[in-house]
């Protein structure tokens, strides 16, 4: 019984980070059509401020996390504002390219002006705790980490489904022309997403920070291509699917460990994607994607 | 009330519009005719800023707007509903509305125009919260033309209204614009639908191949025969 619950728990806390990321991933996507390769450097930046600020003598838990949600926020808004903007009409892949771009400068930022190897962060070492509850035991970190995206997610449906600028992200998803007709600046709007996108990069940041006790250069690139993933499988640009396709990657990832001998479970990542491509043999637009024929234009 | 002089928009080599000039008096209405790929919503594209034109000046209330962001002229008090409607689909009834009230900061008047246009369409107030994408074309069109006049604009485009719509309902849309007109809304009038599009308007400009053929009162137009004629450039 504690086995299971410990296990459920950890796939809820693993889909819980990967559903994190890949909202941030949409919600830029839903709008502009880019998928952000540098989501993952926007992780970065927020981890590396928090090491920067520990290491000036920060010692408050409490300013940590505000510091790297903050900073993950404004990164993503100083990306957008240099990097993206130029080439927002350009064609999808110069926009590809670009966050490649962004991805490899910000990560040798990081070797060059600090260390191309690991650095010990303990600032936040103490959210990760064992909580007793009658005979069972879990982690503090993984009970935080589903509860805070569970309240992130609802904050963000409120946000989209009762604020103009929310609206208005919805509606650009579609349409941004017509947006724009309605007089709403088409930077505003764009600047909000990305400034979304990175306040959910800076908690998922929080969560990884806490975990592994240091920060390194490549810390958020190999999350992001499992958000990615996530957002395929739950059909790209649709926000409750990207949700949804973290929290079934946790649980694939999860379930194989669970289910694979000791021995094979280094196959678990070439597990995960036989599932998913299997997946969408069956379902090529995602779970909750809509099948878009190529020429189709809504009107 | 707008000025357009001397407008040209390119697409690379094509040339949609050539060195059109027009003008829309305060409290007018005037109708732009002409054939399908005549340049018209080029024209009303140029007129928001949507595209950019390769030449010529836009004026709106003595202010050059040639130059600004599409968002700075809506917020100038002019106003555009799209060709074929491009109501948002994904949003309610209501959310629409409240999208076309975006630039507003007045609640309550806010307020008393939604209710005004619910009243003036019980449709729409039958399917406030539900999906817009579920309105017939007709009720798309009616709940387009509401949201463009939430901004409360001085000047209203309107590019195709009729477009895709059974004739019963085109007369009940232009109906609704010509009480827009008798309240005193200045409106530019973009049609293919010319028998309609000439029941109210003051003035008229038919448009051919990015050019300006015609340009005078609706009775200069009063023979078919001359309108088929501009329209096949004869």
């Amino acid at each position: 019984m504690d086995y299971v619950l410990q296990q459920l728990l950890n796939a809820l806390a693993f889909g819980a980070e990967y559903s994190l990321v890949a909202l941030g991933l949409a919600v830029v996507f839903s709008i502009m059509g880019l998928v952000n390769f540098a989501h993952g450097e926007i992780i970065g930046v927020s981890a590396y401020s928090v090491f920067l600020a520990a290491a000036l003598g920060l010692t408050s838990p409490i300013v940590a996390v505000l510091l790297a949600i903050a900073a993950a926020a404004l990164a993503a808004v100083i990306f957008e504002r240099v990097a993206f903007r130029p080439v927002r009409y350009a064609p999808t892949t110069t926009g590809l390219l670009t966050a490649f771009g962004v991805s490899i400068v910000v990560q040798n930022l990081f070797m060059l002006l600090i260390s191309p190897k690991p650095q010990s962060v303990s600032i936040l070492n103490g959210l990760n705790q064992m909580w007793f509850f009658g005979p069972f035991a879990v982690s503090s970190l993984q009970v935080m980490e589903l509860v805070v995206a569970g309240l992130t997610i609802l904050a963000l449906v409120l946000f989209l489904n009762r604020s103009t600028l929310g609206l208005a992200i919805r509606a650009a998803s579609r349409d941004f022309a017509t947006v724009r007709l309605m007089g709403i600046r088409a930077n505003r709007v764009i600047a909000t997403a990305f400034a979304i996108s990175g306040a959910l990069a800076g908690i998922a940041a929080v969560f990884i920070i806490a975990r592994r006790g240091s920060v390194s250069p490549d810390l958020g690139f190999s999350l992001v291509l499992k958000a990615f993933v996530a957002c395929v499988i739950g059909g790209f640009g649709s926000l409750p699917g990207a949700a949804a396709g973290g929290m079934l990657l946790g649980f694939i990832e999860v379930g194989l460990l669970v289910a694979l001998p000791q021995e094979y479970g280094g196959f678990k990542d070439a597990l995960s994607y036989v599932i998913i491509v299997t997946l969408l043999v069956y379902r090529p637009e995602g779970l909750l994607g809509q099948r878009v024929e190529l020429g189709d234009k809504e009107i | 009330m707008l000025k357009v002089e001397n407008l040209s928009v390119r697409y690379g080599a094509v040339a949609a519009v050539r060195d059109l000039s027009l003008s829309v008096g305060q409290g007018e209405l005037i109708a732009l005719l002409g054939p399908n790929g005549a340049g018209k919503s080029s024209t009303i594209n140029a007129l928001t800023g949507l595209v950019t034109p390769a030449a010529g000046r836009i004026v709106l209330d003595g202010v050059d707007i040639s130059r600004s962001r599409t968002e700075d002229r809506i917020r100038g008090g002019l106003t555009s509903t799209p060709e074929g409607r491009h109501i948002f689909a994904n949003l309610t009834v209501a959310e629409n509305l409240r999208l076309g009230a975006a630039i507003r900061r007045d609640a309550k008047g806010v307020r008393q125009d939604i209710d005004r246009f619910l009243a003036l369409f019980p449709v729409l107030s039958e399917r406030y919260s539900q999906a817009a994408g579920t309105l017939s074309g007709g009720e798309q069109q009616m709940l387009a033309i509401s949201r463009s006049l939430m901004s409360r604009p001085k000047l209203l485009l309107l590019d195709e209204p009729s477009l895709g719509l059974a004739p019963k309902i085109v007369i009940q849309i232009f109906d609704f614009i010509g009480q827009l007109k008798a309240e005193g809304l200045t409106l530019l009038l973009v049609e293919q639908n010319a028998r309609q599009a000439l029941r109210f308007a003051d003035r008229v400009y038919v448009m051919s191949s990015g050019t300006l053929r015609f340009d005078g009162p609706p009775t200069g137009l009063a023979d078919e025969h001359g309108l088929l004629n501009l329209y096949i450039g004869g």
